[in-house]
């Protein structure tokens, strides 16, 4: 396939474009800072987003949603990347929707996926427990009680946690930390006895929560997938949501730059434009090289999804690896060549740095998937 | 896509019943390479039945017009035969400066007569072609070359002298910028002509590199008489030529290493460094570095699939080979220094059977020039900021 977007993708970009950057430049995302914002997103710019199709995006069409796939889902991500809209895109309409479509029995799917297609069901997938990302070192505990589980442990970074209606919560059934036998995947009602959610205020003002579970109990339709069996089901689900964050960062990365490339042109010291001197035009273009490639890098790995989630996993690597390290770079670069005015709350590359170090740790920071890539090839 | 599918299987038969084994291996050294040409030698009875067998079938530049020699390819299929050779490691039939640069030029340059004379030699691996761009005072600013072509009836008279042109002592052809208007602006007095490296008062002098070979010269130019007819293109607008020419030079260069193909990195590391019972390679520094190196290279790939699926599609920018040529390069040189890395005192040997001369340590010097040759990497970074960044200044 080529590594271009069709002239479907194209209109899709366009649409998405069109709606972010009229409903939700950076200035969104810092109005619902400084209001302390109970929310952290407009809900009612998410019922546009079901209007226009982009919550059910990845939903198959017999539960209300387009049934398109991770290519599509990176575009509108980044979009979502060039301004920083806080949304629940990516936690409920590509990582939730994903899990249940594709772990879900018939009863399960057809509980909640129309739910996400209309924008009327948030949900949360609450897998980190530790300050990384070690997916196989899940210790929170399932119990076999009855009918059902008990689960107990503690959960943080769940994104989007605190305004989830359901969640997905990776547990233990067996074997012990650092095990890939032994996990199951849980559908919880966060409202559900013994549970209790804490939302907790991140650096780039999205929104993320800690949750402790004390002996919870579901019954056994909540095991999403098969018990002991979740790691495949897991593994697959973090990679789609590993290529919709690296396409966050491959936008969010690309805003950056323009503006920086903008400032370059118009800022003037010495008598001339701060553009004109070499030692800034040569960081410019190995950041612009370097942009280029991971973007390629990126559309590579949500094809790779596409065609064969089962064999994506160096593509995925190489992507979130590629644009967690292009988005450091970015927006360290953007401050650098804005002096002073770059450290000015007041401005807004300030936003875009803070939400790549947070969009760089989640699901993997690229010394992670560095690891990944060379287990993969058995050094 | 259907037709497309079938291809790839029709390509893959013909290339597993072709390509002799031992073509398929990874390349060792430089006579693994084969570059044509009136004295050419086959260093294996292998590497002419391969040769013979793709130029019969019009692959050794598998996307040019049947006409001159080519498979007739679009470049959906040209795409195909390049990750069908790659599936197997097969390696290129033939290489030369006649495929990578000068064809390039002349199907978009050349009258049909100067396409009807090259391209052919060319395909047919006849004619090895060098380039006479560089001049002792015209390296990064080119456009200040000083080798005059004077008008003498229906010739020039070329007088002047090159440097650092590759393989000059054994190529037949020349393609080489000349001054054909000295009052012109720098850039307006260039011409890009074409002439046989037997003409008389042609002469070539090796240059020895770092890496103890000598795959470059000092060539002079003493009255030599070229006709008229062999400009390529408009007479003065040579550098138009020129620099079209760079691109596809640029983008040739950038794809050299052999991305992906053979063993990962970290398992030849492993050879001499040791690794645990997993396999896990004993110096955590040098995985590491291994693993960020082969995260690029696999994003590097990608651009370059993308960069040509670009041009097809009429989105590219003229300048990105400029781009990928810096990326390339300089990821090129990271990996002969992890080879050298992990090699040890092993990769320090210089003549001897067991390294086979040296192979490794002169790889890896050779790659030093990877970041100069086509255009250093700060002429390519001042490329891209100004054509595609739009940055001022000249
Ligand atoms: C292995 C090899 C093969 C080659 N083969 C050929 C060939 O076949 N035919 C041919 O014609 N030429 C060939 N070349 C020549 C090559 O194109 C030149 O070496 C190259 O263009 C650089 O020119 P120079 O060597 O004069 O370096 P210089 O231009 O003198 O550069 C010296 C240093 O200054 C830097 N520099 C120069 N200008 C600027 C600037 N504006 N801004 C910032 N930095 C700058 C350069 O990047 C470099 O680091 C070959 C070179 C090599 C190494």
């Amino acid at each position: 396939m080529a590594l271009v977007l069709t002239e479907e993708q194209s209109m899709l970009r366009d649409s998405a474009r069109g709606l972010i950057s009229d409903k939700a430049p950076v200035s969104h995302l810092r109005g619902l800072r400084d209001g302390k914002d109970a929310t952290g997103f407009s809900r009612e710019l998410w019922k546009t987003f079901a209007e226009m199709g982009f919550s059910g995006l990845l939903v198959p069409e017999q539960f209300g949603g387009s049934g398109l796939g991770c290519v599509e889902a990176g575009i509108v991500m980044e979009e979502i990347g060039r301004t920083l809209m806080p949304s629940p895109f990516l936690s409920t309409s590509v990582v939730a929707a994903s899990a249940i479509s594709r772990g879900g029995s018939e009863a399960q799917k057809a509980q909640h996926l129309p739910g996400i297609s209309d924008g009327s069901l948030l949900a949360a997938l609450a897998i980190d427990e530790g300050a990384k990302h070690r997916p196989l070192q899940t210790k929170l505990q399932a119990v076999r009680s009855g009918n059902g589980f008990k689960l107990s442990g503690d959960k943080a970074f769940v994104v989007d946690g605190h305004t989830a209606d359901l969640l997905i919560v990776a547990a233990r059934t067996a074997g012990s930390a650092g095990e890939k036998a032994g996990l199951t995947l849980f559908l919880v009602d966060p409202k559900a006895k013994g549970l209790a959610v804490e939302r907790t205020a991140m650096v780039d003002s999205h929104n993320a929560a800690r949750i402790v579970f004390d002996n919870v109990e579901v019954n056994a339709d909540s095991v999403l997938g098969e018990v002991d069996q979740g790691s495949g089901l897991l593994g697959g689900v973090l990679n789609i949501g590993r290529g919709a964050v690296a396409s966050e960062m491959v936008g969010l990365s690309e805003e950056v730059f323009g503006r920086t490339v903008t400032y370059l042109k118009e800022r003037k010291q010495f008598g001339k434009a701060i553009g004109e001197f070499q030692a800034l035009q040569h960081r410019a273009a190995q950041l612009y090289i370097e942009i280029e490639i991971t973007r390629a890098a990126v559309l590579k790995a949500l094809q790779a999804l596409d065609a064969d989630l089962d064999k994506a996993a160096t593509a995925v690597a190489v992507a979130k690896a590629r644009a967690g390290t292009t988005a450091t770079l970015a927006v360290q670069e953007g401050v650098q060549m804005h002096g002073g005015m770059g450290m000015t709350d007041q401005f807004d590359i300030g936003f875009f740095m803070k939400r790549a170090r947070v969009c760089q740790e989640l699901f993997g920071d690229a010394n992670f998937h560095a690891d990944q890539l060379a287990r993969g090839k058995g050094y | 896509m259907a037709d497309l599918e079938t291809f790839r299987v029709e390509t893959r038969a013909w290339l597993e019943q072709n390509c002799p084994p031992e073509m398929r291996k990874p390349m060792t050294s430089d006579g693994d390479t084969f570059w044509g040409g009136r004295n050419a030698k086959f260093s294996s009875e292998a590497q002419r039945v391969w040769f013979e067998r793709m130029r019969d079938k019009g692959w050794t530049v598998p996307h040019w017009p049947k006409e001159y020699g080519g498979g007739g390819l679009d470049g959906e299929e040209a795409k195909i035969v390049r990750q069908e050779m790659a599936a197997i490691g097969a390696r290129q039939p033939l290489t030369s400066f006649g495929i990578s640069m000068l064809g390039p030029a002349l199907l978009k340059y050349g009258t049909d007569e100067q396409k009807k004379e090259h391209l052919p030699k060319i395909t047919a691996g006849l004619i090895r072609w060098c380039q006479g761009y560089s001049e002792p005072n015209a390296g990064s600013d080119l456009a200040s070359l000083q080798t005059r072509a004077e008008s003498d009836g229906d010739h020039y008279i070329i007088n002047g002298q090159k440097i650092w042109t590759s393989y000059a002592n054994y190529a037949d052809w020349i393609f080489c910028l000349v001054r054909t208007d000295p009052a012109a602006k720098k850039h307006d007095g260039i011409s890009f002509i074409l002439f046989d490296m037997t003409s008389k008062g042609v002469s070539t002098k090796p240059i020895l590199l770092i890496s103890g070979y000598s795959p470059f010269c000092e060539t002079f130019f003493d009255n030599v008489r070229v006709p008229k007819a062999h400009v390529v293109g408009t007479v003065n607008r040579g550098w138009d030529v020129a620099k079209y020419l760079l691109q596809h030079e640029r983008a040739m260069i950038s794809g050299m290493g052999e991305r992906g193909v053979g063993r990962p990195l970290g398992q030849i590391a492993a050879d001499s460094v040791g690794a645990d019972a997993q396999g896990k390679l004993d110096d955590a520094q040098l995985r590491s570095q291994i693993a960020t190196f082969e995260v690029d290279e696999a994003a590097l790939a990608a651009a370059a699939e993308r960069a040509v699926d670009l041009a097809k599609a009429g989105q590219s920018h003229p300048a990105f080979s400029s781009a990928m040529k810096y990326y390339g390069t300089e990821l090129n040189k990271r990996r002969y220094e992890i080879l050298m890395s992990a090699g040890g005192i092993d990769a320090l040997e210089w003549e001897s059977e067991r390294s086979r001369g040296g192979a490794r340590p002169r790889a890896w010097l050779r790659t030093k020039a990877n970041s100069i040759e086509g255009g250093t990497s700060e002429v390519m970074l001042g490329i891209v900021a100004k054509r595609i960044l739009d940055l001022p200044g000249s």
